[in-house]
């Protein structure tokens, strides 16, 4: 497969409560899988995958919070030139979707101005068969597109059990992401970008696979 | 909060967090803790109101572009040798992924009221007016004899060997010059004072070479800086220890601490704090946390954090350099050193330079002591100024499981840091830091999907 422009890479961060389907949402994403009852995050924080939308390809490098967002521990570095990130809330939990308007508030201070953010009510597939009578979603779509509007952020209901819009989701912030902003994971310095010094670039080291980050 | 673990680490400085990161790559259950709300103790960087809160918090502070967080001064001033030991754990842990890294753009070394380039390679060094022409064949053997060096080939000693040879019958068997000596000594080798004359030359020919291959590395000097400032570091092995399951609790004061007592021996079993009870058979800390085991070193550092609008003078306008006074220059014991960062550092908003100067107190009136340093930077929109005492632990940590690291000393590179890293983990595991090649298969997906039409 060939792309007739380079890749621009846009760093991605992922925030929301503990337990609201996260790491499986990029797991999804990245691998097209899923794993029943996933463990807590470990040892898999940096995910990158290339997404193609027209004539533009965005290789997302994606941050999970490696767990630091429990006891409110997350580093400046994790919001540092962040350009796109996802809020993820479990529209089975309203506990979450009170905790999804304060990480949409933390970005407002926290990471760049010009971020693009998607609000993202996961869990979609414990309610697709429920009745009207009786249900488990406990967050209204109304309610979740109402803080998407009231903050700019664009809106989604997911589920990364099924896969029900999950795509959407990336190809929806790889949209609207200006594209001039996508130049590279730190447009804020873009007149800086030169002169940067690669650690590992020493031959002694090991070789850096082609298409391997260089950050 | 799970209640038990393999270790709790308290303070989120470089030493802490680099520890904890190894640690959790081996799999073990950490949980770290800081009573601040940032990451980085004593290392950390400060953004403008945690840097005036911090050291001047009552009086004005003058008036500054940028936001708040355009600003991250770093609390110890240290720079990373290109092919350093901290560079090196970089490597192999992966966490370069979080960090970008700059070079500084010289070294400067003050000789005879100016200062004056530290040549980086041949060129530089044969149009260097450090020395003159017959002084400079003099060190050019000089450093051929120290790159030649060969353990096992005895006709590249001359005669000498450096495990009972002093650096200063070496010096003389070249006939170097006091000032070529001092330049060697503290602008190469990096000794802030003149006490390895009389010592075995070993540590400081390894410290030649530590030199030298960094300056090679990338050129211009041997030295490399962290985008957004030295607390970047920290943050990254953080990230490192939780990314392997680590557990990360600031804004956490400790309530208690528990200990274990048989015999007669009280040894640590775990910490209270707001979040509960947790229990590890050891701890990690920095001094701070044990004031009772800790003792003074006698030496007590000040460091001068200066905001200029200007680069410094005489240094060619570059964005970044080191400075070193060797102590003979200025009559003192103990070198001064100044290191320069700027907006390409993204340290501080662009127009601002950031120098901090720092040495080791000799006199009463240690503000004085820096008057030579203050003279080479020319005008200041301010200067805040901090003594910091530093520390080392009392016992090995073995007998009581408590393990607490040295204070970050007045050193202008990260070596002695890495170094207690390396003697904690000794200690604490009872082997040598062996650092293996984090696996990246399993948490990267090269894959290309094509999503969304074409």
């Amino acid at each position: 497969m060939s792309f007739p422009n380079p890749a621009t890479s846009v760093k991605l961060v992922l925030l929301g409560e503990a337990a609201v389907g996260k790491s499986s949402l990029v797991l999804r994403f990245v691998s097209n899988d899923f794993q029943e009852n996933k463990e807590p995050t470990i040892g898999a924080a940096f995910l990158t995958q290339k997404c193609t939308i027209g004539e533009r390809t965005i290789k997302y490098e994606i941050w999970d919070t490696a767990g630091q967002e429990r006891f409110a521990s997350l580093a400046p570095m994790y919001y540092r030139n962040a350009q796109a990130a996802i809020v993820v809330y479990d529209i089975t939990k309203p506990a979450s979707f009170i905790k999804a308007r304060h990480w949409v508030k933390e970005l407002h201070e926290q990471a760049s101005k010009d971020i693009t953010i998607a609000l993202v009510g996961n869990k979609y597939d414990l309610v697709e068969d429920d009745t009207e009578e009786e249900s488990l979603r406990k967050v209204s779509v109304e309610e979740g597109k109402g803080l998407a509007e009231e903050e700019g952020l664009l809106f989604f209901e997911t589920s990364a059990k099924t896969s029900y819009n999950v795509n959407d989701v990336f190809i929806g912030i790889g949209s609207k992401i200006p594209e001039a902003a996508s130049a590279g994971p730190n447009q804020i310095h873009q007149t800086n970008n030169d002169g940067r010094i690669d650690l590992t670039s020493d031959p002694n080291n090991r070789p850096r696979a082609a298409g391997d980050c260089a950050c | 909060m799970d209640e038990n673990y393999d270790v709790i680490v308290l303070g989120t400085g470089l030493t802490e967090c680099i520890l904890s990161g190894i640690l959790s790559v081996e799999g073990k259950k950490v949980l770290h803790i800081d009573r601040q709300d940032f990451y980085g103790g004593e290392s950390a960087s400060l953004n403008l109101s945690q840097l005036y809160t911090k050291f001047r918090p009552s009086a004005q502070r003058p008036e500054l572009k940028g936001r708040d967080r355009d600003w991250c001064v770093d609390l110890i001033p240290k720079f990373l040798m290109a092919n350093g030991e901290l560079t090196n754990i970089l490597v192999h842990t992966d966490v370069t992924r979080y960090i970008d890294f700059k070079q500084i753009a010289g070294s400067y070394v003050y000789r005879n009221g100016r200062i004056a380039k530290v040549p980086a390679n041949e060129v530089e060094a044969l149009r260097s007016n450090l020395m003159g022409l017959f002084e400079k064949r003099r060190m050019k053997r000089f450093l051929e004899f120290i790159q030649n060096y060969d353990e096992d080939t005895p006709s590249t000693h001359q005669g000498f060997n450096l495990d009972t040879n002093t650096m200063n019958e070496i010096y003389t068997h070249f006939g170097l010059e006091n000032g070529t000596k001092d330049f060697i000594g503290h602008a190469m080798a990096l000794w802030h004072t003149d006490d390895y004359l009389n010592d075995v030359a070993r540590p400081t020919y390894e410290r030649i070479i530590l030199y030298v291959q960094s300056v090679a590395k990338h050129g211009k000097s041997p030295y490399l800086y962290p985008l957004y400032g030295l607390g970047e570091l920290p943050q990254g092995f953080a990230r490192l220890s939780a990314i392997y399951g680590g557990t990360f609790m600031l804004d956490t004061p400790i309530d208690e601490v528990l200990y274990d007592e048989t015999d007669g021996v009280k040894k640590f079993a775990g910490v209270v704090t707001k979040e509960g009870t947790a229990k590890a058979p050891i701890v990690i800390a920095d001094p701070t946390y044990f004031p009772e085991k800790v003792k003074k070193t006698g030496a007590r550092v000040i460091r001068a954090m200066c905001i200029l609008e200007h680069p410094v003078p005489n240094t060619g306008d570059t964005d970044s350099v080191q400075i070193i006074i060797p102590q003979n220059q200025v009559g003192r014991k103990h070198d001064i050193y100044i290191a320069v960062v700027s907006d390409v550092h993204c340290v501080v908003p662009k127009g601002y330079y950031l120098a901090i100067v720092s040495t080791i107190i000799e006199t009463d009136a240690p503000h004085i002591e820096l008057e030579p340093a203050f003279k080479l930077l020319g005008p200041r929109i301010d200067t805040l100024m901090g003594i910091t005492e530093i520390y080392e632990p009392i016992n090995d940590g073995t007998a009581d499981g408590i393990y607490i690291s040295k204070s970050y000393d007045s050193s202008s590179h990260f070596e002695s840091t890495t170094d207690d890293v390396k003697d904690l983990y000794f200690r604490i595991t009872g082997k040598p830091l062996v650092l293996k090649k984090r696996s990246t298969t399993e948490e990267e997906s090269q894959d290309e999907a094509t999503i969304g039409g074409l």
